[in-house]
């Protein structure tokens, strides 16, 4: 089959079963995009090329397929780093086509000429620029290949802009050959017995499960062994979702705004089971003192992550899909009843930190609480909605207050914690679950960075129901301000001048605006009749901060404590 | 303590740039870098010395072979392995003193590559202590310039660092 190198490019997307790209056109890829129109494939079209990459992020994190954007080359790839280090933080498969200028010219500062390649190197999981057509296929099936398997992450393929016109005889290889890379999958079942036998000796376990597990669709195993050990659970914020809120013995988030329970049960456990996690900083707070009492076992695909943070005493490196299943297998021998009576007393020792000190917020009547919004749309929700964030107070409130049941429905920018995700991650989401309830929680500063794709939300009618926690200045900054700078508010004050019901009218979707707690869930669920995209507009307060926190730098259990 | 990794890669555009980015980023600390072809057309071999404890060697290992076009990485600091450097060293060599450094030269077995009235140019190979020696003596006459390749190695016996 003799076709031309933009014509390529869309078959093997065809042979990767994608279903929707997200991009922005412009000269490099103008004869991409005249194939795509041709081939009617389905594209949407974002108001910026952030947009348009953290929308393949949402479409990724919500499906657990790669998703796919396409950008110009120079200013259209340039505004592509961002999302790509966000989804590089996270190990989300992406895959991003940007244009080149054409070979003759690369390396001489050509027009709209930007080394995308050197640019994205240090936040991508590998990057190709294509100068031959017959590279394509090839460098296709490779970049689909990374993106997905071993610890995901975000690929760039830079295509020169005569590459698309070329023409050559197409031929889409079956398998991929690269001598460097071999995901492992199975691990080494000594570890496995390793552990197992830890886990049995333990006295004070605790499980501490991540975005890892989110990943691997390990939701229902870990939850399976947790039934069956009766072990405590603890989850970072990438891994909220895989075991329900609700599960009796969930404690809830551990770190930075975890509670109490999490951060006291991690600091005097005595054995502690990490999995799909990295021990980020605003997990682990001050790192030598982080779990001192304990054995640690470290599950993990990637082995750089062993001893990277947290010096490990058990390595258990392969893929979930692997090792918790081998995990369970052995568990299962012992009886629901021998697992659990060693471990009696530090179950109901850390019940009762999590009944003593539960999460808790002042009840007021006269203004709406943030963290009542969050808990109203859980309820109305029944913890059943994909839930995207931006990144600020609102996020954290998010984390702890809604009542997730179901894996890949918390999509947040944990790692890089980029503000201006949240909106277009939204509609990825929803474009990628169109039957599912979609609600993004967002602050007045964040939603500013990428308000222009209501846009992109209203033209594709994507039903998403964005709420604006606007408390007038950027809380997060603000409360740290408030906390560690001795109340100076440096720059962090919006003014609330702002119409956000205009401006999602002007750009032709709905605006709704509440301010009296009695008719927050009136309007909430008028919202949620509305067939098309909404922007919601809750006025709560300025002064409220994110509790309880570990200041940065502090021991976990040197909580301040907050709310009644 | 300081090891010693041969690294084999695809002989690609932009991987040299990868693994020093890398480095960098990740604040290893790295004594010397020298990469070059080797038998297989598309694979290039850089030997790398690092400065690391073994939790931060496991971690330098770790993630370069994260890399996609990093094929293998092999420790020859542990095995019986041969280790070289060359280095040219351009001195001042006056007509008084310059039977004093060709007595220098013969001593470190090191070579004369180039002469004229004023300087010399000393080529020498020889692990890296040697070569640290000889600029050592020469620093007495003047050294104008001095030129490194960086550590080389090769282990022992038949088998080669891919299937090490
Ligand atoms: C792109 C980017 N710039 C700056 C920051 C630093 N930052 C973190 S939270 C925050 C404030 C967010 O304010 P807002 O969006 O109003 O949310 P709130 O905290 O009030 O819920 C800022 C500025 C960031 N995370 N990302």
């Amino acid at each position: 089959m003799r076709i031309t190198g933009a014509e390529a490019i869309i078959e093997s997307l065809r042979r990767e079963n994608v279903e929707v790209v997200f991009g922005y056109p412009g000269g490099a890829v103008l004869t991409l995009y005249d194939a795509l129109h041709k081939a009617d494939f389905h594209h949407i079209l974002t108001r910026h090329e952030q947009g348009a990459i953290h929308a393949a992020d949402g479409y990724a994190r919500a499906t657990g397929k790669v998703g796919v954007c396409m950008a110009t080359s120079g200013p259209g790839a340039t505004n592509l780093v961002t999302g790509i280090a966000t989804a590089y933080m996270d190990s989300i498969p992406i895959v991003a086509f940007t244009g080149q200028v054409a070979v003759p010219l690369i390396g001489r500062d050509s027009f709209q000429e930007a080394d995308i390649r050197g640019i994205t190197t240090p936040i991508t999981k590998h990057n190709y620029l294509v100068k031959k057509v017959e590279d394509l296929p090839r460098v296709i099936k490779e970049a689909f290949f990374i993106a997905r398997t071993g610890r995901p992450g975000p690929v760039v393929i830079d295509v020169a802009k005569d590459v698309f016109a070329a023409t050559f005889e197409y031929e889409y290889p079956e398998s991929v050959n690269l001598r460097g890379y071999r995901p492992i999958f199975e691990g080494d079942q000594s570890a496995i017995d390793q552990a197992f036998e830890a886990i049995a000796e333990a006295k004070k376990p605790l499980i501490f499960v991540g975005g890892g597990v989110n990943l691997a669709n390990m939701a229902r195993e870990i939850t399976e062994l947790a039934d069956l050990t009766g072990f405590p659970v603890t989850s970072s914020l990438m891994g909220l979702g895989t075991v329900p809120a609700d599960h009796p013995q969930h404690l809830g988030m551990v770190g930075m705004h975890g509670t109490y329970a999490a951060n006291i049960a991690t600091t005097e456990c005595d054995l502690l089971i990490g999995i799909g996690v990295r021990f980020d900083d605003r997990v682990t707070g001050l790192l030598a003192d982080f779990a001192s009492k304990a054995k640690v076992i470290h599950f993990d695909i990637d082995p750089a992550e062993i001893n990277k943070n947290v010096l490990s005493d058990i390595r258990v490196v392969g893929d979930l899909r692997w090792s918790l299943p081998a995990l369970l297998t052995k568990a299962g021998n012992r009886k629901p009843g021998e697992w659990r009576a060693p471990i009696a007393d530090w179950g109901r020792q850390v019940k009762t930190w999590a009944q003593d000190k539960p999460l808790s917020y002042e009840q007021r009547t006269d203004v709406i609480m943030p963290q009542a919004v969050i808990e109203k749309v859980s309820e109305l929700t029944q913890g059943e909605a994909v839930i995207v964030t931006d990144v600020g107070q609102h996020q954290m409130w998010t984390a702890q207050y809604y009542r997730f049941k179901n894996p890949r429905s918390f999509l947040t920018s944990g790692g890089l914690g980029t503000m201006g995700y949240g909106l277009p991650s939204a509609i990825g989401a929803q474009m990628g679950k169109p039957d599912q309830t979609v609600f993004l929680f967002a602050g007045d500063g964040g939603i500013m960075m990428n308000c222009q794709e209501i846009a992109t939300a209203a033209n594709n009618n994507l039903p998403i129901k964005v709420i604006i926690l606007n408390n007038q200045v950027l809380g997060m900054v603000a409360q740290w301000q408030r906390m560690f700078y001795e109340g100076r508010l440096a720059h962090t004050s919006l003014k609330g001048r702002t119409d956000f019901v205009k401006l999602a009218e002007a750009m032709g979707a709905t605006g709704l605006r509440v301010s009296k707690p009695e008719e927050l869930e009136p309007t909430l669920r008028k919202a949620m009749e509305i067939p098309g995209p909404v922007f919601i507009d809750v006025i709560v307060p300025s002064t409220e901060d994110v509790l309880p926190m570990v200041p940065p730098g502090a021991r976990l259990d040197q909580i301040i404590m907050g709310g009644e | 303590m300081k090891h010693t990794l041969a690294v084999l890669v695809e002989n690609r555009p932009g991987v040299l740039t990868h693994i020093s980015g890398l480095i960098s980023r990740r604040a290893f600390n790295i004594e010397s870098i020298a990469a070059g072809y080797t038998e297989e057309p598309d694979t290039t071999r850089i030997t790398i010395v690092v400065e690391a404890d073994e939790i931060e060697l496991e971690q330098v290992v770790n993630q370069l072979s994260k890399l996609v076009d990093v094929i293998k990485i092999s420790n020859l600091t542990a095995g019986d392995s041969i280790h070289r450097e060359l280095a040219l060293i351009k001195v001042k060599a006056s007509a008084e003193n310059r039977s004093n450094v060709v007595d220098i030269v013969d001593i470190f077995r090191a070579k004369i590559v180039d002469v004229n009235r004023e300087t010399m140019v000393i080529e020498l190979t020889g692990e890296e202590t040697k070569i640290d020696a000889l600029c050592e003596v020469l620093k007495d006459y003047g050294i104008i310039e001095i030129v490194r390749t960086g550590k080389i190695a090769l282990s022992r016996g038949p088998v080669p660092a891919k299937e090490l």
